[in-house]
């Protein structure tokens, strides 16, 4: 028997189940008296149906056009995981391409040259060895060698060499961290291991010529403040020997790799002019073809005599830039074992003792030396009135020390001019209408020391 | 407890459960400013490998890191977000304080260095060094967490 | 000129004589500039008014990278108080030129090199921010080391190093 009210089949619905369905002429949607409020009354039916679900409008609007206000500014640090310090960079983008960028620094302000005022002379390396502390012995150099100039000595041969020995490891291993830290925001993590991996072995001869890992005060003005360590020549020859046999596994996992060059090749490209304009200077200016290296141009501390090359690249872009670093450490290394073979004997610090302190057994047999390490070490030595200005080729570019004196034991003027802060400037240049994933990598290539950025 | 459990089964206190897991898996947040976040990062990798300790996720954002290592010197400008990111860590945080420059304002007495970073915040770890090596870094970390083991860091 | 293992950096001989071209050069239009060496580095003293005139002609002369802007405040030693000096380099000649200029006056205005080299834009910046010296023609003059709402120029040397005393050593006084 079928009721009316009875399903007769599973897929059949009773007729007599009034679904409301609004639209419908059938349908006559009775608002509820019940309770105090009264709904829908003043309201259409189709707005009520609306609002119950049962009619769905489309009313999303395409806009075709993309309205100057729907560009989005995003903040990307101070304190990012892209371990580059602490820069922070304000970037407009218009979905994912960057139209403007703005880098804003000095959250490492540290008054370097306000306090190198007020340190002597001799202090001074203590000082500026923490501005590019990835490559402190550049930074210790170039004041050294500012300091040299205005005092008007010569450093014997064997402190210069051993100079030369030390700032082309540092410069090793300053590249060693920049490709460890660019593979690692671009996502080859291990390359972070093994970079850091090899900077111990350096870092372990450091410590044993200098006493520290970093930011050493071993190049004084004078000469250095020691001597190699015996059994140096087995050290660095078992640097020479380890590195090549590690550069050739950097190259097995990055120089062909389809996702490295995916994302490295074509991406912050710089052209050659925009980089002669920006004051670019080291590895970034190379990468666009310019063979611009102050240790050809404007050398010092004689490194003429050794056989190296400059390398160049093409594009100007993250990988070039990345081959221009890895096959600077080949000609590194081709240096250093050059200065090893060739070391000469000699003093490793000038004789004048108004310069440089006597060594510690002579305290107890000489007055003066007595006296002049005292002099030495609580006044400091006076330096002639004068100005210079001289720059050395450090990791990140052309690292100069301005450095102005009145005839007191402590500078009047230091002025660093870091590589990093004028490679920075690119950023902008670099990073326009490019898409907001590239950041990272152009950033890293980049290779900018904080320190060095803000002093 | 007159008889030892058999094999196995441990008992102990809620509380040194509690401190032996947040000592093993601390997580750090990314503050490296300056020369002393290089020595971190050397801790971090292979040759002094932080991995063994559960600590090598070093956590890009404040909210899931508990432990903070102020590494680098602190200018002014730095100040104000130093304080933010450590506001915005949950409790239990602790921070150790890296370097003569995060100590103490190092060698920097100027004014461009805030002259010890507990000035904002607190500090439950001082590791003294210009940079510190990582052993030295290390044995501040291990430090910090004996503390914790102990109880004598209660937050 | 010098080079090799002494501390001193210099060109070696055979590009004097395209020195002093190129400097001949540029003298040509300035006579109210003066030329000096001193420790084997070119000099020229601008007049404030002729600076980015001459700036400019050093460019066309051939110095296409302005390698640092800097300042120093010589306060009570000279009569003008504030010295703005510009490093340039000439990658084609491979020699270098120092430019300054002195500012006496109490608030220091000098044209901007930006708009030449956009590389002085952040160097320029810092001059103002360190030490108060304002750059007609700079794109954007902020402050950019010190933060945005800091008083005074840290550089100048009426502004002390804002030590704090620690014990054995005493707070540094101003001079």
């Amino acid at each position: 028997m079928a009721d009316e009210t009875t399903i007769d089949s599973a897929n059949e619905t009773p007729e007599t189940v009034d679904l409301w369905v609004a639209g419908t002429e059938e349908a006559e949607f009775q608002p509820t008296t019940e309770g105090d409020q009264e709904i829908g009354s003043a309201e259409s039916k189709e707005r009520l149906a609306e609002q119950f679900g049962s009619v769905v409008e489309d009313d999303y609007v395409f806009d075709d056009e993309v309205a100057d206000d729907d560009r989005m500014i995003v903040n990307m640090g101070p304190q990012h995981p892209s371990t580059h310090g602490v820069l922070r960079l304000q970037i407009e983008l218009e979905g994912e391409i960057i139209r403007r960028t703005k880098p804003i620094i000095g959250y490492l302000h540290t008054g370097m040259e306000k306090t190198a005022e007020q340190l002597t002379f001799g202090q001074g390396p203590t000082n500026v060895t923490r501005m590019d502390y990835l490559a402190p012995l550049h930074c210790e150099l170039a004041y050294s060698l500012a300091v040299e100039s205005l005092l008007g000595i010569e450093v014997p041969e064997r402190a210069a060499a051993i100079r030369i020995l030390m700032t082309e490891l540092n410069r090793i291993s300053s590249h060693l961290v920049a490709l460890a830290t660019n593979g690692m925001d671009i996502g080859a993590l291990s390359m972070m291991l093994y970079g850091f991996r090899e900077r111990e072995s350096i870092l372990a001869f450091f410590e044993k010529t200098t006493g520290l890992r970093m930011n050493h005060n071993y190049i004084r003005p004078g000469g250095v403040a020691a001597d190699l360590a015996p059994g140096w020549k087995d050290d660095v020859s078992a640097i020479l020997a380890d590195l090549p046999g590690r550069l050739d596994q950097y190259d097995d996992l990055l120089k062909e790799n389809p996702i490295w060059l995916a994302r490295t090749r074509g991406v912050g490209v710089i052209s050659q002019e925009e980089a002669i304009a920006f004051s670019i200077t080291g590895p970034i200016l190379r990468a666009t073809g310019v063979d611009w290296d102050l240790r050809k141009v404007f050398p010092y501390s004689g490194i003429e005599k050794y056989e190296f090359e400059v390398i160049t690249g093409e594009n100007g872009d993250v990988y070039d830039r990345y081959r221009v670093r890895v096959l600077e450490i080949v000609e590194s290394l081709k240096i250093v074992e050059q200065v090893m073979n060739a070391m000469p004997k000699g003093d490793y610090r000038v004789d004048d003792r108004k310069v440089t302190p006597p060594p510690r057994a002579r305290i107890d047999e000489s007055m003066e030396a007595l006296i002049h390490h005292f002099k030495l070490f609580t006044e400091g030595f006076k330096v002639p009135p004068g100005e210079t200005y001289v720059a050395v080729e450090s990791p990140r570019g052309e690292l100069g020390c301005y450095l102005v004196s009145d005839g007191k034991a402590n500078p009047y003027r230091m002025h660093t001019r870091a590589p990093s802060f004028y490679n920075l400037q690119s950023l902008p240049i670099t990073m326009a209408d490019s898409l907001m994933a590239d950041t990272v990598a152009t950033i890293a290539s980049m290779d900018p020391v904080m320190g060095d950025v803000d002093r | 407890m007159a008889t030892t459990p058999p094999g196995n089964l441990l008992m102990t206190t809620v509380e040194r459960a509690a401190n032996w897991a947040r000592t093993r898996s601390m997580f750090p947040a990314t503050f490296g400013l300056a020369c002393c976040a290089i020595e971190m990062m050397a801790t971090g990798t292979a040759h002094y490998d932080l991995a063994r300790f559960g600590m090598e996720v070093f956590r890009a954002s404040p909210r899931q890191a508990d432990l903070m290592i102020v590494a680098g010197r602190v200018s002014q400008k730095m100040a104000p977000v130093l304080r933010q990111v450590y506001d915005q860590m949950p409790d239990p945080k602790w921070v150790v304080s890296m370097g003569a420059c995060a100590s103490s304002g190092g060698m920097f007495n100027n004014y461009a260095l805030i002259q010890g970073v507990d000035q904002i915040v607190p500090v439950d770890i001082y590791v003294p060094g210009c940079p510190p090596g990582p052993q030295s870094l290390l044995h501040g970390i291990l430090t910090l967490h004996d503390k914790i083991m102990a109880g004598e860091i209660v937050r | 000129m010098r080079s090799g293992t002494s501390g001193q950096i210099g060109w070696s001989g055979d590009w004097e004589p395209q020195m002093n071209q190129v400097l001949a050069g540029l003298a040509e239009g300035f006579e109210d500039v003066t030329f000096s060496q001193s420790l084997g580095q070119d000099i020229a003293s601008v007049p404030t008014d002729s600076w980015k005139a001459f700036a400019e002609a050093a460019k066309k002369a051939g110095f296409e990278v302005c390698c640092d802007v800097t300042a120093v405040d010589w306060m009570r030693q000279r009569p003008e108080r504030f010295e703005i000096v510009a490093n340039l380099l000439s990658m084609r000649h491979r020699i270098r030129l120092r430019v300054s200029t002195t500012i006496g006056r109490e608030d220091p205005t000098v044209e901007s090199l930006t708009p030449l080299w956009p590389g002085a834009g952040f160097a320029e910046r810092e001059v103002y921010d360190m030490f108060g010296i304002i750059f007609d023609g700079h794109p954007d003059l902020t402050r950019i080391l010190m933060p945005d709402d800091w008083d005074g120029h840290p550089l100048r040397k009426d502004f002390g190093v804002g030590s704090v005393p620690v014990q054995f050593k005493e707070s540094h006084k101003v001079d």
